[in-house]
């Protein structure tokens, strides 16, 4: 067991965003101060983040206990090599996307951008909250705050479609965490005996029958259907009616990651690498996510709405994710929980050039890109780098991250899920590059007079900075890899 | 002094009602300051009762030293169960009390004195029934609260009222005259009236159909007091058109507190072998309970205005709370406690909400939330937080019930309950959030941008002044603290379950099947 | 093995509370007019009085006798009566030969209880009939589907 550190650093990056609240409501009639004090709280909190770098990395764990509501079982952060990748991915992250929001916004003038960024400050300490999550009752909690937290930003066009998005996303966010995880965990709850922190080994292994473990294990896994683990993935496409920073927080920052982090610390923290060797429940999720990663890719490859076609390229690329830590081999883990980080960088681009192409010329499906990029190098420029991490070629960041991957298929021996890896980088392909190229190379499409540039500068450069984070973690992958490995 | 507790608790609002009565003809100024500081008192005398009974254990009084040997006296017997309803009572009273005055004028036709004695009489007989250990004078508290109930609730200004209340008046009638009856045959079979005693008769001579007969007819009476479906028809109609005030009162505690009758009934005076040792009758009674939780929760669903949807989720409440007693195990007992402490707040915070919005009228229609948020956002965020809790969400109250409940389901195998838990918690979430819609974003959707209504005057005149305020948070907070506490208060119930005897799994579980030997590993 | 005739003979009591039960219950459930209601509600306390009553006689009636034929549960009489007497005439008090007070003092109250709910209800009836002007419920729910209801 590693060593644990008492520390309240936790604490108050989990706490920044949520004072930031208060700060925003009374400045909200001046919008400039009103921003600036986001990026500000997002600059602080990045910084604790880091802060707790040091510690982690040389092998112990950041303990802080909020609350205890049942015996044995506190509400407690409990920082190690897993959270604190996906925290410091979302900390910095939401840095860049409050300054992309600013530039969109303001080039849309959309209504209540009060009510907005306070929403994703909250969204963003409720991300936190499962990042630091030491049990999985915290983690319950702050994934469920997540998802109402969220629906307001959703909504928040408030036309029909944002109506009616926002129910369907609801409605399988929480139909899903209530009806299947709820009494997924209650029923661990049951069997450990009251004790639900997670282990380096799992919690409840050996404690379970082979089949009562391969239920609970597809509970948990469809239950946290912020995963998209198919079939249960329709909420995120229907989710695109939000604006674009609000996609991009899902897709990247936060919403899909905390579900696949949930996954991961199912599969790791409560029931243990070696016990699941002995269930089947792992291979059929690592099925259901092969099929996933094939299928959505084909969807993809079918929209030609942009946003819609990113929203099932991330379907595909979190069931990556799912699939390498089910492989349960530790190359698998590593590429996997690597993914995390550099899918979100990659994506994150990928949308953020989404909206500023809307904001600069109001077009939204890709048969109208067509040589735009003559008009927005950098824009374009910025997606042909993030597709590459996204395909996984380099000098892309996700090269790494499916190299370990494709390495953990081959030690798992399961080959034609390194088969489906294979397909869908040629699918990938597919559909992301010829979006670039078109841009580049292609013609302008009917009725585009060529008139106007780029976004605003406000929107630009958070792409640009991103586009070129997807280059860093490709040569410096360093410090993912010490992270991811400290959970293998 | 803090010995005569038991008994003073019951004597506080007492007095306060004769005192509301003699200086409130005069000056009716007096009362809402009286029934503050009566609660008040209440609330203090509560708590210490409850952190006695805590630390030390079942405190027994007798009024008047007239104790056993005698054979006569009326023993008042407070343990961890009834401490802890005590307490929710006492605070749900007082910040009713806080509540009340800023409603008035508007509301009951501007009779505060009568409402004041009613209410503190109410409050009397409902502290009465919780710390009793005497079957027959639990049965004079209940007509004591059911009296003023009826009187409570008749006073409003909507002509509905009257009927509604003539008809709960009369089932009411009915289900204290069953428990009435059903104590008459157990004193035929026992010769006892105090709890602890009908207990060691009966655990003596557990075969025997007088008792039988008592049980069924106590646990009817209980049922209808309790507006069990389907014997509740009685309850939405009475707490929608009856004044909202009365009904803010009465609504959280008159059937929670039936529920703890029953709950006593079941662990204290049958005891736990002769309730759960013969048969299996209790999975039909839990099956009953999921056809409650189900029906309340559809017939929520098709309600249009907004106090018919909260009376309906009180039935489906009940429902949770019958299923998880009669689940034979001490999880699924102890979830049922501690749903009536939590439901009593959230409900209390919900109706809280509705008196504000509400205003006079009785029938307020969903569409009415329009806009809600941006015209009174303390009102929301407060009725969110209630909201939050009938969903089950953490950290409220509503989520550590369901986990008890959860939890006692499971081990007694009736995955049937488990299931109506879980669909009435995605019921309630499609219930509250299409409220939050409305309230958000109006009740037609407009185009993009649309921010909802641009009110900016109430139209009816309705505010919330400071005082309602108070006690909408107050209640709002406890829903929070309920649940966050959960651990404490969870152990308490445990304790006071051990006690009495309540062993911690069903007599037929079903054997968690595990291939080694379990392993703790803390 | 006495015949079911002897048994309701020797229970007649018995029988005869559970008659004003029923008829008590069906008025107050099947009845339209409230009063009618009311009046059953009166004749079905009655009848649980009735019951309580007849619990304590004291002919050996249905009470369980302990070992020592003395009744299991205490008939709450001071044995003895109170005073020297008592020791000089130790005959002055037999709780034996005496009905069971207690029911009786329950009954009191009981009765007490029944006539404050009769003129709750009685007051409710009479707002009742001051805003609809009948007391037959088909009417009264004819007036309120009418389309004139001050429903606010």
């Amino acid at each position: 067991m590693p060593e644990t550190v008492d520390s309240l650093s936790p604490l108050f990056a989990w706490l920044v965003s949520l004072a930031l609240v208060p700060v925003l409501l009374v400045l909200r009639k001046r919008p400039n101060l009103r921003d600036g004090a986001s990026l500000v709280a997002g600059v602080v909190k990045l910084a604790l983040v880091i802060s707790l770098v040091p510690l982690v990395t040389a092998g112990k764990v950041v303990v802080v206990t909020l609350a205890e509501v049942l015996p044995g079982l506190p509400i407690q952060f409990r920082v190690d090599g897993l959270g604190l990748l996906f925290a410091l991915v979302a900390s910095g992250l939401w840095i860049v996307t409050t300054l992309y929001a600013m530039g969109y916004m303001r080039g849309l003038d959309e209504h209540s951008q009060t009510r907005f960024y306070s929403f994703f400050a909250v969204s963003l300490s409720a991300t936190l909250g499962v990042a630091f999550a030491g049990n999985l009752l915290t983690l319950y909690l702050f994934y469920e705050l997540l998802s109402l937290s969220t629906w307001p930003l959703v909504t928040h066009h408030g036309d029909a479609e944002g109506r009616s998005g926002g129910r369907t996303y609801l409605a399988y966010l929480l139909g899903s965490s209530i009806g299947l995880a709820l009494p997924a965990l209650i029923f661990c709850y049951m069997r450990s005996g009251g004790n639900m922190d997670f282990t380096t080994t799992g919690f409840l292994a050996g404690k379970v029958s082979v089949v009562e473990g391969t239920v609970v294990l597809l509970m948990f896994t469809y239950g946290f259907a912020k995963a998209g683990l198919m079939p249960l993935h329709s909420w995120l496409p229907a989710a695109m009616v939000a604006p674009t920073p609000v996609s991009a927080l899902l897709h990247a920052v936060a919403v899909v990651k905390v579900g696949v982090f949930c996954v991961i610390r199912v599969f790791t923290g409560v029931f243990g690498i070696e016990f699941l060797r002995g269930i089947p429940g792992a291979q059929i999720v690592a099925a259901l996510a092969g099929i996933t990663i094939v299928v959505s890719s084909l969807i993809a490859l079918s929209q030609d709405n942009l946003k819609r076609r990113l929203a099932f390229s991330t379907i595909g690329q979190l069931s990556y994710i799912i699939m390498g830590v089910a492989l349960l081999s530790d190359n698998g883990t590593v590429g996997s929980i690597m993914h995390i980080a550099t899918h979100a960088f990659g994506k994150i681009t990928l949308f953020f050039c989404a909206g500023a192409i809307y904001v600069a010329t109001g077009k939204k499906y890709v048969s109208q890109m067509g040589g735009l990029g003559r008009r927005m190098p950098w824009t374009m420029g910025a997606f042909l780098v993030a597709s590459l991490s996204i395909i996984g070629l380099p000098p892309g960041g996700g090269a790494w991250s499916k190299w370990y991957l494709l390495l953990g298929t081959l030690d798992a021996g399961a080959w034609w899920l390194a088969a489906a890896l294979v397909a869908s980088t040629l699918l990938n392909i597919g559909y992301l590059l010829p979006v670039a190229v078109s841009a580049f190379f292609g013609k302008a499409a009917e009725g585009d007079d060529g008139v106007g540039g780029e976004a605003p500068l406000a929107c630009v450069i958070p792409l640009c900075l991103t586009a070129l984070m997807t280059l860093v973690w490709f040569v410096f992958p360093g410090l993912l890899k010490t992270l991811a490995s400290l959970m293998t | 002094m803090t010995e005569h507790f038991p008994v003073f608790i019951v004597l506080i609002p007492f007095f306060g009602a004769l005192l509301c009565g003699l200086l409130g003809m005069r000056w009716p100024r007096v009362c809402p300051g009286i029934a503050l500081a009566g609660m008040g008192l209440a609330v203090v005398v509560a708590a210490a009762i409850l952190q006695r009974v805590a630390e030390v254990g079942e405190w027994s009084y007798f009024v008047g030293k007239w104790e056993q040997p005698r054979g006569i006296g009326i023993e008042l017997r407070v343990d961890g169960i009834n401490a802890l309803v005590l307490s929710a009572v006492a605070v749900v009273g007082w910040l009713v009390a806080v509540f009340s005055p800023g409603r008035l004028g508007r509301d009951e036709e501007s009779k505060p004195t009568q409402f004041y004695i009613l209410f503190l009489l109410l409050m009397t007989g409902l502290f009465g029934i919780t710390v009793t250990g005497d079957a027959f004078n639990l049965y004079v508290m209940i007509e004591i609260s059911a009296l003023t109930g009826y009187a409570l609730l008749a006073m409003g200004p909507h002509s509905r009222a009257r009927l509604a209340t003539f008809n709960y008046l009369i089932m009411g009638t009915i289900g204290a005259s069953f428990y009435l009856l059903g104590v008459g045959y157990l004193y035929l079979h026992t010769g006892m009236l105090n709890m602890a005693g009908i207990h060691t008769v009966l655990a003596a001579n557990p075969a025997s159909s007088v008792a039988l007969v008592a049980f069924t007819l106590i646990m009817v009476g209980l049922w209808l007091k309790m507006a069990l479906f389907p014997l509740g028809g009685w309850l939405p109609n009475v707490y929608t058109y009856g004044p909202p005030l009365a009904a803010a009162a009465a609504a959280p505690l008159v059937t929670k507190v039936t529920v703890y009758v029953m709950v006593r009934m079941m662990v204290t005076v049958f005891g736990w072998k002769w309730v759960f040792g013969g048969g299996g009758w209790n999975e039909a009674v839990v099956w009953l309970a999921v056809v409650a939780i189900l029906a309340g929760a559809l017939m929520a669903l098709a309600a249009k205005d907004l106090k018919r949807m909260l009376c309906c989720l009180i039935l489906s409440e009940v429902g949770y709370m019958v299923g998880g007693a009669w689940l034979a195990n001490r999880w699924g007992m102890t979830g049922a406690i501690y749903h009536i402490l939590g439901d009593a707040f959230m409900t209390l915070t919900l109706f809280l909400a509705a008196g504000v919005l509400a205003g006079r009228a009785a029938i307020f229609k969903l569409e009415r939330f329009e806009g809600m948020f941006r015209r009174q956002p303390w009102v929301m965020a407060a009725f969110a937080v209630g909201a939050l809790g009938m969903i089950g969400l953490p950290p409220t109250c509503g989520f550590f019930s369901k986990w008890f409940l959860i939890r006692g389901g499971l081990e007694a195998g009736h995955y049937g309950y488990v299931g109506a838990l879980i669909v009435s918690s995605l019921i309630n979430a499609v219930l509250f959030f299409r409220i939050f819609e409305i309230a958000v974003f109006g009740s037609k959707p407009g185009k993009h941008g649309y921010d909802g209504p641009q009110v900016v005057v109430e139209p009816d005149g309705v505010k919330a002044k400071g005082g309602d305020l108070l006690a909408l948070y107050g209640a709002a907070a406890m829903v929070v603290v309920v649940g966050l506490g959960s651990g404490w208060i969870s152990g308490v119930i445990q304790r006071a379950l051990e006690v009495n005897g309540v062993p911690l799994a069903a007599p037929a579980v079903l054997a968690p099947a595990v291939d080694e030997t379990p392993t703790n590993d803390h | 093995m006495p015949t079911p005739f002897q048994i309701l003979l020797h229970n007649f009591n018995y029988v005869c509370y559970v008659v004003l039960l029923m008829i008590g219950l069906h008025a107050m459930i099947t009845k339209r007019n409230l009063i009618k209601k009311l009046i059953g509600m009166s004749v079905f306390s009655t009848a649980i009085i009735l019951f309580y009553v007849s619990i304590g006689v004291n002919n050996g009636g249905d009470m369980l006798a302990g070992h020592d034929g003395r009744p299991v549960g205490n008939i709450p009489v001071l044995e003895h009566g109170i005073g020297h007497d008592a020791i000089t005439h130790p005959e002055t008090i037999d709780p034996r030969r005496y009905a069971n007070p207690l029911p009786h003092v329950l009954m009191l109250t009981a009765i007490v209880v029944g006539v404050a709910t009769l003129g709750v209800a009685l007051a409710i009836t009479q707002r009742v009939f001051q805003d609809y002007g009948t007391l037959e419920e088909d009417e009264i729910l004819a007036q309120l589907n009418n389309p004139q209801e001050n429903d606010d």
